[in-house]
């Protein structure tokens, strides 16, 4: 189904927002010290947003640790996001967490995840809570072209298909795991070939044209959510700089090909579409929404900078819900 | 002298039956799955057959010892769930299920298997909470089996539950008997953090009274199942029964030893201990996890530390050696503690 004009709205809305998030926040967190577990999906937007669109807050999805795409697609306040990246104590992690642990459960959002293909298993868990207590949600495992090769996401796989449960498997395809271009290290041409092996239906899509991802995903969440299982979605798309912030990828992939896939940019091509589609969004619709971006970025970044800093007792608290405090610090010679 | 004896922690006289811990642990579960439509239980086995309803086929094991008969008669498939040979997926998915509203058990049929599914403890169950600033909790609760002695070689003998104690965000237990069994299994599924409950093989067929009506046992006390004055002896699952055993023997001797049995191993009651020790001034501990960087010599290291002014020698232990768990019985035998070393041991400190 073709998204209609509030829908486009939202969905360049929250791309735009996305890039915003990850050009002002990764920096900013590098300068405040702390840019060694950042990473950014600049050049992915249209993966999350797409898939996300067809969510509610009810609905769960699980994350990786290049997360920032999926809160802000799934709903987390960007300001929360920045205050947690800066390690403050307003973020939804109380500072404890970080760029690879943003969750906000409120949201549905399980967390982006340290671990390559680690929230997986959560959400295909999330998934069968759904299933059992009849909630009609479904859920999403986002997991990279690395995480592809990763055995839990093989045996969830196996596993969701023989319980038939609501989770879409969503492949971000960037081309590469750290430095390892993904020809390489998968054994088929795409992830979603894998699909057979576990009889589910298997998408391949280009995942930096988001109206591709839209309608992809808006089949796999409908056939979950109707009952009937599992899918694979795999989504073709870019991230325009290295792993981390200190990665230069130009050691491992030429100017020519960033330059390429950088001109198929997923907000260069929605605006384009819009414009030959007869101007449905206008040029100056795109542009304020770009500003507005802008904006909620410099109040985020005020924002997490005006946060507190955790206290020092905070160290202890929410390792458990129920837990002698004195266990944790015992033997350990700790000042607080 | 005063006994350290807490009468909750025993069982109560009367309105028991003598049952065995394999029928504790089958009706502390289905008695909590009757309380609370939220527990769900997963597993290798652990009804059987699956799949092979339309040949009359339901429950064919009841789990590989049998201790989760008869559950998918009572509650289904949807709550009881037969997996796929895939631990990492299962106890993830576990794992996830709890941190989205139910109160998932997953079964691991050997805690030597969890190489296959650490990830899942280790980096979700166990940090979660804590990464996520409190906004989860995580009522998981992993089966898992211990117990070297019955030829099983290395890879499904091994007791290495000082592996989970090692993690923050994890609790673990070690039930000694059918009483404790149920008790603290109970505890385990209504506690709202991710605990890991330890069943020793040898301790299945083994019977004690048992009250039918529920009860919990508190996570994290240790009990004194022998009160003494000359030696505090500190047994673990199975182990606190070789080391009463040998306690007896010791009795022969003049030799008074005070036995308590851990049956947490995450939080460790220290205090319990403790207080023991500074009555007594002597400590072995007495466990079948190999002796590097595990219970035993924690144990011992907190003893150092908070009562080295009350002991009179050094704190010891009883343990398997530093190896994997050998097939043979002539090495197997020599492997597993038993009350002779302890009493050697025991004499040792004595002297």
């Amino acid at each position: 189904m073709a998204p209609d004009r509030d829908t486009l709205l939202e969905l360049y809305r929250t791309m735009t927002t996305i890039r915003h998030f990850e050009e002002r926040g990764v920096p900013e967190t590098g300068q405040r010290g702390m840019s060694a577990s950042v990473h950014s999906s600049v050049g992915q937007e249209a993966v999350p947003t797409g898939v996300c669109a067809h969510l509610t807050d009810d609905d769960y999805i699980g994350s990786t640790h290049r997360g920032h795409g999926h809160c802000i697609a799934k709903g987390v306040d960007p300001k929360l996001m920045m205050a947690e990246l800066f390690g403050r104590s307003h973020g939804p992690n109380k500072g404890k967490g970080g760029s690879m642990h943003i969750a906000d459960m409120s949201k549905g959002m399980l967390g982006t995840n340290g671990i390559v293909a680690g929230s997986v298993p959560l959400a295909v868990g999330a998934a069968l809570t759904s299933k059992i207590q009849r909630l009609g949600r479904v859920a999403v495992a986002f997991f990279g072209d690395g995480g592809a090769n990763q055995g839990v996401l093989h045996e969830c796989m196996n596993l969701a298909s023989v319980w038939k449960l609501p989770v879409i498997f969503c492949c971000e395809n960037n081309g590469y795991a750290e430095s390892t271009p993904v020809e390489y290290g998968l054994s088929v041409a795409n992830v979603a070939d894998r699909a057979a092996g576990y009889d589910m239906p298997g998408f391949h899509v280009d995942g930096m044209d988001v109206f591709a991802v839209y309608e992809a995903a808006g089949e796999a969440v409908s056939r979950a959510r109707a009952g009937d299982g599992p899918a694979l979605l795999e989504a073709r798309t870019y991230r325009y700089y290295g792993h981390t912030v200190f990665d230069n990828p130009l050691t491992y992939r030429t100017k020519e090909e960033e330059d390429h896939w950088r001109a198929r940019d997923p907000l260069l091509t929605f605006r384009n579409h819009m414009i030959a589609q007869g101007n449905v969004i206008t040029a100056e619709e795109l542009d304020q929404m770009d500003e507005e971006a802008r904006v909620l970025m410099e109040e985020a970044v005020a924002f997490a900078d005006a946060s507190p800093l955790p206290e020092p007792h905070e160290i202890y608290e929410d390792v458990y819900a129920d837990y002698p405090v004195d266990m944790m610090r015992r033997g350990a010679n700790m000042s607080v | 002298m005063t006994t350290m004896v807490e009468t909750p922690m025993l069982p109560p006289p009367g309105e028991t039956r003598e049952i065995q811990t394999r029928e504790a642990i089958n009706e502390a579960l289905a008695q909590e799955m009757r309380r609370d439509e939220t527990v769900i239980i997963m597993g290798e086995e652990i009804a059987g057959g699956a799949g092979r309803e339309h040949l009359g086929i339901v429950d064919a094991w009841g789990g590989a010892f049998r201790t989760t008969r008869g559950l998918i008669q009572e509650f289904g498939n949807e709550r009881v769930l037969d997996t796929p040979l895939s631990e990492a997926a299962f106890v993830g998915t576990a794992i996830g299920a709890a941190s989205t509203g139910m109160r998932a058990v997953a079964e691991l049929m050997f805690v030597d298997f969890v190489g296959v599914c650490m990830d899942q403890l280790l980096n979700n169950a166990a940090k979660m909470r804590y990464m996520f600033g409190g906004q989860v909790k995580v009522p998981f609760v992993m089966l898992t089996r211990i117990g070297a002695g019955f030829g099983s070689a290395a890879q499904h003998s091994e007791s290495f539950y000082s592996l989970f104690s090692h993690i923050p965000g994890l609790k673990g237990v070690c039930p000694s008997d059918a009483y404790t069994a149920k008790g603290l299994l109970l505890s385990a599924i209504r506690d709202d953090d991710p605990v890991v409950f330890f069943e020793h093989k040898g301790l299945y067929g083994e019977t004690c009274p048992v009250p039918e009506e529920m009860y919990t046992l508190p996570l994290g006390k240790a009990r004194t199942v022998r009160p003494g004055s000359d030696i505090t002896m500190v047994g673990i699952s199975k182990m606190t029964w070789v080391a009463v055993e040998a306690a007896e023997e010791l009795a022969k001797e003049g030799v008074n030893a005070e036995v308590i049995d851990l049956l947490s191993v995450s939080p460790i009651d220290y205090d319990h201990v403790l207080d023991s020790v500074r009555r007594t001034h002597r400590l072995l501990v007495v466990d079948e996890d190999t002796p590097v960087c595990s219970i035993s010599s924690d144990i011992c290291a907190r003893v150092a530390e908070e009562a080295f002014d009350y002991l009179d020698a050094p704190p010891s232990r009883v343990t398997p050696p530093h190896t994997p768990v050998p097939y043979s019985r002539a090495l197997e035998n020599l492997y597993v503690p038993n009350a002779e070393r302890v009493v050697t041991a025991a004499r040792r400190l004595m002297s």
